[in-house]
Order: C-alpha cells, then sequence, then structure tokens
C-alpha cells in the first residue's frame, strides 16, 4: 500500500464537491479498473446504483498529500456513443457533474483499442489524465511502451501504474495534486474528422448553433449526431425548430456511413499517437494466453474444464462449506435458540415463538449458508480476474444458442449455482433486454446450494448409495429443463429476438487477492443486508401463519392452506405435510426440512430421516425432489427478479411458469415411477 | 462488394490475416458501434485466431482478442492477405 492511501478518513457516500476535488475514472472493460479503484479506496467506498438505472454506482474517496479527494468509478464501456445506459451514464456523469480530474484508465497490453474511449474522452474539455495500467501483462506479452513519448504525443500526462501491485502509486499521487492545483497545463492533440465529412460536419454545426442544450459541446453534438447516435438525435430533434431540423436530419441520411468514417479517423489518430511509443513483440511469438486458449476456447476440451471447474466448485462446496453450514446450524444457531428458549422461559409463548422460531430459526437458517455463499464468491472472483469467463461464455455460446442466447448469458447462470440472487443481478451484463429478461426467467432453474442441500439431506434418506446418481440426475434434470424452457420461451414470447455475440476475451493474468477479497466482502456484505431485512420480514410472516390463530400448528393458517392445496400436491403424490413443507420452502429453500422437522414431530434429524424413509414410497420421495429443484425460487430470489424486471408482471410470470413446470415434472415423474413399480 | 477478393470473416482459416473491407448492409446502428468501438474498422487487419467451421471464433484485431458469433463475423467482409 502507498502513502496515497494512509490517512483514509471515513466518509458517506455523499461527495461533499466544496471541500473535495473529484475524479472520475473511466475506462473500457477488462483495464483494471476496479483494481485501481479498490486500490485507491480501499474499504473506504460506497456501492449504489445509478439514479432510475440497474447499474452499479461505486464511489469512495482517499487522501493524497492531507487532501481528500473524491472519486466516481465510471460504469466501464467501449466507446461513450448510446448504446446501453452505461455509456449514457458515463458521458453524462463527465458532462454534467464536471470533474475536476477524468482519469482514463487504459490496458497497456492492448494499447490501441483501450485509447478509443481516450480518443471520445479527449474531446469533452474535461482534464484528462492516462493510466497506462497493466505494464506487467503488456512486457510479459512482449509489448514495451514508452509513456513519455505517448504523453507527449497525446499533450496529457500519461501515468504507468501496475495496479495490481500498486505500482506506479507515487507519479500517480503527484499527478492528482498537480492537476487538481491546476498547474499542470494540458494542451491535447485532439482526433480530426476525415476530410470527406469535414464540410457535412461544419454544415451540421451551422444549423445546430445556438440551439444546442446545456452542458452538451456543440462540437460534440455535431459529431455525435453524424455518428447516428440514438440519445443525442432524440435531444436535438426535439431542441431544434422543424425546419432546421429537417436540414439536419437530410444531412445525416446522406451520410448515413458517416459512423465507420468517424471510428476509422479515431483509430488513425490512435495509430498516430501509439506509433513512436509502442515495441510491438514479434510475429510468431506464442503468448501465454494463446497456449491456454488451445485448451480452455477449444470447443469440446473447454467443455470439459468447465465441467471440471464446475465440479471442483461443488467438492468445495460439499466437502468445506456442507460441514461449515451444518456445524453453523446445530451449534450457533442450536446453541442460540437454546439459549433465548431458557431466557425467555417466563415470557408469553408468542414472544419466544417469534424469536426462537421467527427470527433465530429463520434468518439463521439463511445466515448459515454464508460459508457456501464465501466459497461461490471466492472461486467466481477468482475466475473472473484471472479472465477465464470470457472464455466458460465462449464454449458455453453453442448451448445458449440454443435459447436463442449467446455466451454471454450463460455467466450469470453460472453464478446461479452458488446463489440465484446474485446470478439474476448478474443478467445485468446482457446488453439487450429480451435477452436480459429470457436470462431472467431461466435464471431459477439453475440450482443453488439451498436446493442442492435439500436433496443432500433427503436423496441418501430415500435412496441410499444410489443418493449421488440421483443427485446427479437431479442437476441434470434441471438444466435440460432450463435449455428446454428457454428454448419454448424464445419461440413463443420472445420470437426469436437476439442480441449480437461480440465479446472481448482478456489476456489471461495472475489474480489479485486484494480484488477477490474485496469482491467477496461487498457481496457478502449485501448477502448479509438481505437477510436482515427481506429474508427476515418474510420469515416473520411464514411463523405468524404457522402459529396464528391459536398456537396450535395443526390448526395454523399455514396447515389448513396446506391442506387446502393438497389435491394439487396429491397428483405428485404428496400428502398435505409435504405439501406444506414445499410452501414453506419459499422463504428459504432449506426451510423445506425444518419443516418437515415440525410436522412429522421428530427434532433430531436421523430421526427424521427414519420417520420419511417409512412414510414414503420412492416415487412420492423422487416426486419431491423433483419438484424441489424446479419449484418458484425462494423470496431473495423473487424480490431480486421484480427489482431487476422492475415489473411485477414479469415476476408473476416468472413464478407461474416455475409453478406450471414443477408440478407437471412432478406429477409425471411420480405417475411414471409409480408405472415403473416404484 | 466490388472487390474480386473479398471473403466474409467466417470463411477466414486459423492463422490467416486479412484486411477488413466493410460490414453487410442489413447490420444494425448497435453493432456496428460496438465493432468499431473495438477496432472492427475498414481498413483494419485481422487475425483469425481460432476458427472450427462452426459455432462462434475468436478474431484477433488491433492486438486485442474478441469472440465473435459466427453471425455476427458473417456480416463482415475482408480481402485475404497473400
Amino acid at each position: 500500500m502507498s502513502d496515497c492511501h494512509s490517512t483514509a478518513a471515513a466518509v458517506g457516500p455523499v461527495i461533499l464537491r466544496e471541500r473535495m476535488p473529484l475524479i472520475a475514472l473511466a475506462g473500457q472493460p477488462n483495464v483494471g479498473k476496479s483494481t485501481l479503484f479498490n486500490l485507491l479506496t480501499g474499504l473506504n467506498q460506497h456501492v449504489g446504483n445509478w439514479p432510475g438505472k440497474t447499474v452499479e454506482r461505486r464511489e469512495g474517496s482517499f487522501v493524497v498529500g492531507g487532501r481528500e479527494y473524491g472519486i466516481v468509478d465510471l460504469p466501464g464501456t467501449y466507446s461513450l456513443t448510446a448504446n446501453s445506459p452505461e455509456e449514457v451514464i458515463a458521458r453524462e456523469f463527465v458532462l454534467r457533474e464536471q470533474p475536476d480530474v477524468v482519469m482514463a484508465i487504459v490496458n497497456a497490453a492492448s494499447l490501441e483499442r483501450s485509447l478509443y474511449l481516450v480518443a471520445e474522452l479527449i474531446s469533452l474539455s474535461t482534464p484528462l489524465v492516462v493510466i497506462l495500467n497493466m505494464m506487467d501483462v503488456a512486457e510479459g506479452e512482449g509489448i514495451r511502451i514508452e509513456p513519455d513519448v505517448l504523453e507527449a504525443a497525446l499533450g496529457v500526462p500519461v501515468i504507468p501504474m501496475t495496479a495490481t501491485r500498486a505500482a506506479g502509486m507515487q507519479d500517480f499521487c503527484r499527478v492528482v495534486q498537480e492537476m487538481s492545483d491546476g498547474e499542470r497545463v494540458f494542451t491535447p492533440r485532439l482526433p480530426e474528422i476525415r476530410a470527406d465529412h469535414r464540410s457535412t460536419l461544419d454544415e451540421i454545426l451551422h444549423h445546430i448553433a445556438g440551439y444546442v442544450p446545456t452542458p452538451y459541446p456543440e462540437n460534440w453534438v455535431a459529431l455525435k449526431l453524424l455518428e447516428g447516435d440514438t440519445e443525442i438525435t432524440r435531444t436535438m430533434q426535439s431542441a431544434l425548430p422543424a425546419e432546421k431540423w429537417e436540414a439536419v436530419y437530410n444531412l445525416l441520411r446522406q451520410h448515413d456511413d458517416a459512423l465507420l468514417a468517424i471510428a476509422s479517423g479515431r483509430y488513425e489518430w490512435i495509430g498516430r499517437m501509439v506509433r513512436a511509443a509502442v515495441v510491438q513483440p514479434k510475429i510468431g511469438q506464442i503468448s501465454l494466453t494463446e497456449q491456454l486458449d488451445r485448451w480452455a476456447a477449444h470447443p469440446l476440451w473447454g467443455l470439459f474444464i468447465l465441467a471440471g471447474i464446475l465440479g471442483l466448485v461443488f467438492w468445495l462446496t460439499f466437502t468445506l462449506g456442507s460441514p461449515i453450514q451444518g456445524w453453523l446450524d446445530s451449534q450457533v444457531v442450536g446453541g442460540l435458540s437454546g439459549l433465548a428458549s431458557q431466557a425467555l422461559i417466563d415470557a408469553p409463548f408468542w414472544l419466544k415463538g417469534l424469536i426462537v422460531d421467527g427470527v433465530i430459526g429463520g434468518v439463521g437458517a439463511v445466515l448459515t449458508f454464508l460459508p457456501i455463499m464465501i466459497i461461490f464468491f471466492a472461486v467466481f472472483g477468482l475466475l473472473e480476474d484471472m479472465g477465464y469467463m470470457a472464455r466458460a461464455a465462449f464454449v458455453m455460446d453453442n448451448v445458449m444458442h440454443l435459447m436463442g442466447l449467446h455466451g454471454k448469458s450463460f455467466l450469470p447462470l453460472f453464478l446461479g449455482f452458488g446463489c440465484n440472487v446474485p446470478s439474476i443481478m448478474g443478467t445485468r451484463v446482457i446488453d439487450s433486454k429480451p435477452a436480459r429478461f429470457l436470462t431472467i426467467l431461466v435464471a431459477p432453474l439453475v440450482p443453488c446450494t439451498a436446493r442442492m442441500a435439500v436433496v443432500a439431506f433427503l436423496a441418501p434418506a430415500f435412496f441410499g448409495s444410489k443418493a449421488l446418481f440421483v443427485s446427479w440426475g437431479l442437476i441434470l434434470l434441471s438444466l435440460m429443463t432450463l435449455v428446454l424452457s428457454g428454448s419454448l420461451l424464445n419461440k413463443t414470447i420472445f420470437k426469436g429476438q437476439r442480441s449480437a455475440f461480440i465479446m472481448e476475451m482478456p489476456l489471461y493474468h495472475v489474480p489479485n487477492g486484494r480484488t477477490i477479497g474485496l469482491l467477496v466482502w461487498q457481496r457478502s456484505v449485501s448477502f448479509l443486508k438481505r437477510a436482515g431485512t427481506n429474508i427476515l420480514a418474510m420469515a416473520l410472516v411464514v411463523w405468524a401463519l404457522s402459529v396464528l390463530p391459536n398456537g396450535d400448528l395443526d390448526q395454523s393458517y399455514l396447515v389448513q392452506f396446506g391442506k387446502w392445496v393438497e389435491p394439487v400436491g396429491r397428483w405428485m403424490g404428496f400428502d398435505w405435510r409435504l405439501t406444506v413443507s414445499l410452501i414453506t420452502s419459499f422463504p428459504a429453500k432449506e426451510n423445506a426440512i425444518a419443516t418437515m422437522g415440525v410436522l412429522f414431530g421428530s427434532s433430531p434429524e436421523v430421526g427424521l430421516a427414519q420417520t420419511l424413509t417409512s412414510t414414503f414410497s420412492t416415487a412420492s420421495a423422487l416426486s419431491f425432489l423433483v419438484v424441489t429443484m424446479l419449484f418458484i425460487p425462494c423470496m431473495a430470489t423473487v424480490a431480486v427478479i421484480r427489482q431487476e424486471t422492475n415489473s411485477w408482471g414479469w415476476t408473476l410470470l416468472n413464478v407461474a411458469m416455475l409453478l406450471v413446470i414443477s408440478v407437471a415434472a412432478g406429477a409425471g415423474v411420480y405417475h411414471l415411477a409409480v408405472a415403473l413399480g416404484f | 462488394m466490388d472487390h474480386q477478393n473479398s471473403i466474409s470473416l467466417t470463411e477466414l482459416s486459423v492463422d490467416n490475416q486479412a484486411t477488413i473491407l466493410a460490414f453487410t448492409n442489413g447490420i444494425g446502428q448497435m453493432e456496428t458501434t460496438r465493432l468499431a468501438s473495438l477496432g472492427f474498422t475498414p481498413g483494419a487487419e485481422v487475425n483469425m485466431t481460432q476458427n472450427f467451421g462452426r459455432g462462434p471464433l475468436i478474431v484477433t484485431v488491433r492486438g486485442t482478442r474478441v469472440a465473435l458469433g459466427r453471425v455476427e463475423a458473417a456480416k463482415i467482409f475482408v480481402e485475404r492477405k497473400s
């Protein structure tokens, strides 16, 4: 850690502009932007959403030379043309909030491409600093860059860094101070538009002069119009008088190919900037990435590697995570409820029930899953930071095509094996809305660890030594159902709409413990927050339903409801107790076991397993496991589906869809098993 | 296409280089912007890094590896370099 960060004081999320210079971090994906942000702010950061958008907003502060700086991490975007909310957020922030300095991070190992965003930012007339990150990766690829030469060419400060090793921090601190004090004068070299479009641009400028709303620069608006930017086109259409718009519109129609000319112009500019500063490796040199990709991105071996990784994650979960979970459940939660029961021995029965069964039992059960979550978050953070995730998406592209989706949609689904909640939130990486919604709808069909925990408890009880095969069969069934319902949805609701599969394959690099640690920390905190709010509330509701009206479970509303829907349960071979167990799995999947414990009146779990085996046929057991795998997701997932789709319609559609699928599959499996004589 | 040697990017075999000529006419604004910002512009040189004849392919353009779906790659016309 450098001296930059020595005296960082705790600050809230609100950045006070009067006291603190504001820095905006901009950069394309895969340039190490988050690593630098984490390095600067440490835990002194706040994660939220951009107003009205499902795009993560991260801001924080750090101290250099006794002065505090506010820093905002802009969304990673390849350009500033309005294609997605991310691009609009990034450019609106720079234009409207007028940060004191924009730090543009570029990847030294793919300098040309990452300077494309700089070519756009440099025209926005905000003080700009270029951070040449990943110098170590570039060296590993045999690329040599001379920052001084690049600085002279660009006309803005260039700081070489390796954020993963905090190398280059001193230069960084010095430049930050100089820039915010206005000591550093800079004269950027701006990219020019090609001669054949220059006159068109001038004509557009002539028409729009005086009509451009603040804070947009006129030059920039003219360029964006010529690029065909939808947001700016809309803005100007309403800002211009009709005849002016007519003239502009006709110009644009004649030059609808201008986008590529402008992009080419930017790359020509980049070519001039880097020509003297970069020495490329000799052709024929085989890099590490190339060697690894021969396996990891191979259409067949790549799938084996992916399956191997998934197997390893499950193995870790069950050998390390599950015992800890079990220990937490019996010792900590069990101990705590024992203590609470004793402490509340004289309290009214409802208070005791509320605390012991509602709060400790309900929320405690969810919290015991934290160790398993941490394993998943850490493994996925590691794979992401190494650059492997893009390969997983790549090799799964063919499978995802069956659902009219492409490789990128696989990444959130992959995360779903840990927990469906981060998986639904992870669909934000998908840039087309239909593809994103389709992915959200099928995401709950990925078997999460909580469902696997129910299977891990029940399968050995019913199937003994064959439990492992049954478990694998259930996972396979879930995934097949996922693909099948995905392709059906694609053919019906989404009618074959799909987005383009264009994805950067970043270079592999050594993972950074700090980045992964912070990621695990942030995701765990957000999981705990949800457990403390939504899940707590729901646990209390379910508990209340299980004791009202008179404190006797057998006469409670919950059991009455279970008996009322029992006819549906009977299709699947359930009695009312199994039906109620299934319904109570809604607050948290593993509740199913807890409910059985209550309903079958045997609290030690060894006893429960035996009771269950003697009560139910194999057909009923199999059906129950199938339905558990495919049933409506837990309420935390439903809440996050509502949040991410911002629509009750889609949320209810999703719940209804899963309800139908699970009941149909359960009934089918039950009757098939009965017919086969189980 | 006025170029005689114009082929679609999907036809380029591994380790062959080509120069981008144009995108197909039906390509959308969003796709063009995404491709252009990643370095696919007319005149840019590409190297085919992985192409098994089916499924997505990997192209190296301006020093960056980019995965393209087959449908997307078919919209890019290139001229093979000898």
